[in-house]
């Protein structure tokens, strides 16, 4: 903890007025052109939450018409055309616009600077342009939508993209290769920041984990992001000038655009999901009162997942033609790959042991993560079981794995953490009621949605399928149930987390007693971060003895 | 329907892939039990208020106890993953191994059908008749995009690419019709390029072939089209031109010009007729032209089977 | 607090050392250090772009080594090797200015940064003057592409990867010239704010350029010439 700043001393959320010696930085200029100008790596993160959450509704809409159609078994809503339209743009959508940018661009953005004591990014300038980069991918992809959409699917394999898709494929595979160096902007961002930047006596192993989980992010963003570049202009170019390098018809060969895709898109799996780990570590710390049971471990088996995460993209083609023993190979590496991602869960688990427990709104959602995961990353080594994949890879058992994390992951830790940082960020406080029934919702609605496409896979539906055989409706018409109660679930924060801007108590520096540096500064904090920068002289987590916490916590039992 | 919604097991594959399917669920299933079990009952036990010990009253020894647990929970998952690879990579690794008496049948895909031929000269549309307790081999390529075989009850599925061969083997030991999908996202109609395998009774399945029968088999067919094409002008008995004789070559290794050595396979005679000039036998010179553009899949499958056949008799009747 | 290589240079020859640091930074040596990590951490990124085109172009050798010896003997190797000559030596003059630029020597590393510029514009033109002769030679894929017809797609294929790396690499060098001439010029005017990190931190974008080059060169000149 900081030796500069005093503790909150109060115990009462949101009764201490905001600081008013220092203005924050939202009051630093309120046009819209300041906003547009910005290098405040606080106002890039909010920029940053506004488009993604856009990208996230307009994702989320086509996914809903997608879910309406597969109530029933014949494709009587939209053609099939339409159909694949629909699950190639909701790939689109959700991944490149919003899971990979989420955590690292949003909460990332914000919170780095802080945890770590600086005034800001690296390269301001980069920020605000990575975010230009963004919406410019963003508009292509807009402007392949509103021109009549992509039907190659998310994945663009070839020759179907190439040669025989007839829609506007090159906006698509423009708006994703812009948006790709906004992801390698924040990345190097992130990694000079958090190498040149620390505050005086911030060694590595006093970071936070969420700092830890965004600087591996960032290296996968570096390494992994530009393949994807390159592999798009090779698709442009079949394209367009009929160059044969994937399809065979013109001498090319299908299996390397494969390899070429999976050896990004794999590791973008990681980008999607160590940021969220790193929010759940915050999270179970400070609503379990207790540290982070073996940060080392953790801290190491982020990195572990980083690297051995490069080495297992052919899991994804193990019935694609490749050979034998290359599928042998990439089976085993995807067995070791979840090794320290078992381990985190453990360690998580282990960190509720001998705490002082509390289940305000954060931790609902982060304990889901957990739970979710789990389930997500079980059925993940059904997939690495060679024989077991040749029945289950391309059915709706994949469809549901991938949900499980991304979505009851993911975007549940990315909910947990926007709940969590909301009285920093914004400076208010939200009706926890409400937020907690939101995180239920999420959870029961997230589950009736996906755990019935777990059961479709092993009955045998394929996935992409816009019309499907009778015996499969029951399983459908269960998860198309369940996605309107998800859909309530992500309505509803909208909805309090908007109110609360307006007409939410304020907040103090530091309403959840938490631990970090990030929680010294006022809420919200001021243009430029800090006062003085702080020095820091503790390992992270320092809730034991938590002699403030316990006054807390003692105080509202009433045994004080 | 077995536990857990798996369909029927049709073929000698299936019990081997849903023993490993049960116990890898048994075992993930008991694990995520287990945890989330710990986490109901700390979250309970040590939730703020209850009367617990908490962490500050905890004896260090204790907390020295945390690297034997940590080492536990990573060795004991290790072990059990290296158990599950190596079952389920054993039982991939069948997929290579077809049985030496196994029927071959020819399968084109395209958007959006399947088109299978046997041997003795059938031919089928998004359907696959085929007698129980026979191996078969499937022999697969692509007119167009990538698709994907896919029978649910074998417990198969196999990519079908353009520009190559991929084989998928079976024993089917169940009569019925059961499911074929196209698992690999091919366009417009994806969900709707499937059929049926229909699995018969050896006796049925002759009825069947019989009633379908009539037409050439596929050798015969081969052997016309080898004529048709002129390839007996250089490869037939009589040919002036110097050209390897193709009699009994099937299966045989083949000497290269670049020093190596090949076996002339399916791949190997489908890319001699395409791509002659990469693949030159030993002591010939490079002048074979190529079919690519004028020879279409199907027609290659029908003289491979007829080159194939020169392997069984010297003496067809020309 | 330890002082700076060019702090001890400025303070011994008695000037002050022209550094602008950025509100976000605790000192210039925290600015220095962050613009050379940001540049190696992008070059990284490079690496990765130009690596992917380098994977596929070894996929497709491997799969038609006759076509690409035969269309490598195309290429134009008197123009390919005076290049590689000229840009190495480039980099000398780059290194140079950068050395001259932590020196303070600002005259010097205007002249330095000038050269290299000249050596780099001189790249490009041969560059383009091969380009052309490529054109006139009908080995412009897409465009009026003409070859042996048993090695047609392979020296298709080679061509489309020659002009694609070839044609990367040159935007790269002409960003690259651009960078260095607006350098040199400021030097020349004596406005060396921060010279001495952006001189450091161009001079590793041009040596990355050069690397590049060091390995298209033997893979697209001289796949055939033994």
């Amino acid at each position: 903890m900081s030796t500069t700043l005093p503790l909150p001393d109060d115990a009462s959320n949101g009764a201490a007025p905001r600081a008013t010696s220092q203005s924050s930085y939202l009051d630093a200029g309120m046009t819209v052109r300041s906003w547009l100008t910005t290098h405040d790596h606080k106002r890039i993160a909010i920029l940053y939450t506004l488009s993604i959450t856009a990208f996230f509704f307009i994702g989320g809409v086509v996914a809903t018409m997608m879910r309406i159609e597969l109530a029933t078994p014949d494709g009587d809503l939209v053609s099939a055309e339409t159909y694949n339209k629909l699950f190639t743009m909701h790939g689109v959508v959700m991944v490149w616009f919003f899971l990979i940018p989420s955590i690292p661009a949003t909460l990332g953005n914000f919170l780095v600077p802080l945890m770590i004591g600086a005034r800001d990014l690296a390269f301001p300038r980069l920020n605000l342009a990575s975010w230009y980069l963004y919406v410019a991918g963003g508009a292509f992809t807009i402007a392949a939508l509103v021109l009549g959409g992509v039907d190659t699917g998310w994945t663009f394999y070839a020759p179907f993209s190439t040669l025989y898709s007839n829609t506007h494929v090159i906006y698509v595979l423009a708006g994703v290769f812009v948006v790709g160096f906004s992801s390698i902007l924040t990345g190097l961002n992130f990694i000079v920041t958090i190498h040149k930047m620390r505050a005086p006596g911030l060694t590595w192993f006093r970071l936070p984990l969420f700092v830890w989980a965004n600087y591996a992010t960032a290296a996968i963003l570096v390494l992994a992001t530009p393949v994807l570049a390159m592999t798009l202009v090779l698709l442009a170019v079949e394209r367009i000038a009929g160059i044969g390098i994937f399809d065979p018809a013109l001498g090319g060969d299908p299996l390397l655009f494969q390899h070429l895709f999976w050896f990004y898109s794999h590791p973008a799996v990681y980008i999607m999901v160590l940021p969220a780990m790193g929010v759940v570590s915050e999270i179970v710390a400070c609503f379990a009162r207790n540290p982070i049971f073996g940060y080392r471990t953790m801290a190491y088996a982020i990195i572990a997942i980083a690297v051995v995460g490069f080495l297992v993209w052919g899991h994804h083609m193990f019935v694609s033609g490749q050979s034998t023993y290359a599928g042998v190979v990439f089976s085993m590496l995807s067995f070791l790959v979840a090794i320290p991602s078992a381990v985190k869960v453990f360690n998580w688990t282990a960190t509720l042991w001998h705490g002082r427990i509390t289940y305000a709104a954060p931790m609902l959602y982060a304990l889901g993560f957990i739970g979710l995961f789990t389930v997500g990353g079980m059925t993940g080594l059904f997939l690495a079981s060679l024989a077991l994949d040749v029945q289950l890879t391309d059915t709706y058992f994949v469809v549901a794995h991938f949900h499980y994390i991304m979505v009851g992951g993911s975007v549940s830790a990315y909910l947990g953490g926007i709940h969590f940082w909301w009285p920093k960020i914004t400076g208010r406080l939200y009706s926890d009621r409400w937020a907690r029934f939101a995180a239920i919702l999420l959870f029961v609605g997230f589950n009736f949605t996906f755990f019935p496409q777990y059961l479709l896979g092993i009955a045998g539906m394929p996935r992409r399928y816009h019309q499907y055989p009778p015996e499969f409706q029951t399983l459908n018409v269960l998860s198309s149930a369940g996605a309107v109660i998800l859909a309530l679930g992500y309505l509803l924060p909208l909805l309090y987390l908007g109110w609360s801007l307006f007409r939410g108590p304020r907040a103090n520096a530091n309403p959840w007693h938490a631990t970090g540096l990030e929680w010294q500064t006022p809420s919200p904090p001021p243009q430029h971060n800090f006062a003085s920068i702080p020095e820091v002289t503790e390992p992270p987590y320092a809730y034991r003895p938590d002699r403030l916490g316990r006054e807390v916590v003692q105080a509202r039992e009433g045994t004080r | 329907m077995s536990l857990l919604g798996l369909p029927a097991q049709a073929s000698s594959f299936a019990p081997k892939v849903d023993a490993l399917f049960y116990a890898v669920t048994a075992v993930t299933c008991a694990v995520a039990i287990a945890i989330f079990l710990t986490l109901i009952v700390f979250g309970i036990r040590y939730r703020s208020g209850s009367p617990t010990r908490r962490a500050e009253d905890v004896p260090a020894a204790q907390a020295r106890a945390r690297k034997r647990f940590e080492l536990a929970w990573t060795l004991i998952p290790l072990l059990l993953f290296l158990s599950a690879f190596g079952w389920a990579g054993r039982l991939y690794v069948e997929r290579d191994e077809p049985p030496a008496d196994a029927m071959v049948v020819f399968v084109v895909a395209k958007q959006w059908m399947w088109k299978a031929q046997h041997a003795s000269g059938q031919r089928e549309i998004d359907e696959l008749h085929v007698p129980v307790g026979q191996p078969i081999r499937l022999v697969m390529t692509s007119q167009d995009v990538i698709h994907s075989f896919f029978v649910p009850a074998f417990r198969l599925k196999q990519d079908v690419l353009p520009g190559r061969y991929t084989e998928m083997w079976f024993t089917p030991t169940k009569a019925g019709r059961f499911h074929l999908f196209c698992a690999e996202y091919c366009g417009t109609d994806h969900s709707h390029m499937g059929g049926d395998v229909v699995v018969a009774d050896r006796a049925e399945f002759q009825r069947w072939l019989t009633a379908h029968g009539g037409a050439p088999d596929m050798a015969a067919r081969g052997e016309a089209l080898f004529r048709e094409y002129g390839c007996s002008g250089c490869h037939g008995a009589n040919a002036a031109v110097h050209a390897p004789n193709l009699a009994g070559i099937y299966g045989k290794p083949v000497p290269l010009a670049d020093g190596t050595t090949t076996v002339a396979d399916d791949r190997y005679i489908r890319d001699s007729i395409l791509l002659p000039q990469r693949e030159v036998v030993a002591g010939y010179a490079p002048i074979m032209p190529s079919f690519a553009g004028r020879i279409g899949d199907e027609e290659i499958f029908d003289l491979i089977a007829y080159v194939r056949s020169l392997a069984d008799t010297r003496d067809r009747p020309r | 607090m330890a002082q700076t290589r060019a702090a001890a240079i400025a303070n011994a020859t008695g000037g002050q050392t022209p550094i602008r640091l950025a509100a976000h930074f605790d000192d210039a040596d925290q600015q220095r250090a962050a613009a050379t990590l940001g540049m190696w951490v992008f070059l990284t990124t490079e690496t990765l772009f130009f690596g992917a085109l380098f994977f596929a172009y070894t996929i497709a050798r491997s799969a038609y080594p006759d076509a690409f010896a035969a269309a490598s003997r195309h290429t134009s190797v008197i123009l390919g090797t005076t290049n590689t000559a000229i840009l190495l030596t480039s980099s000398l003059f780059m290194a140079l200015a950068v050395r001259a630029a932590a020196m303070r020597a600002h005259r010097l590393a205007a002249a330095m940064l000038m050269v290299t510029a000249v050596l780099g514009l001189s790249f490009a033109g041969i560059k383009l003057t091969e380009y052309a002769l490529e054109y006139r030679e009908h080995l412009v894929p897409v465009v009026d592409f003409a070859f042996a017809p048993d090695l047609f797609r392979g020296a298709e294929l080679f061509f489309w990867i020659y002009f694609t790396s070839t044609g990367l690499h040159l935007v790269h060098l002409l960003i690259g010239i651009a960078l260095v001439s607006l350098f040199a010029w400021r030097a020349y005017r004596a406005e060396v704010v921060n010279l001495a990190t952006k001189v450091e931190v161009v001079g590793l974008y041009w040596h990355f350029v050069d690397v590049v080059w060091i390995f298209l060169y033997p893979l697209l000149y001289l796949v055939a010439r033994a």
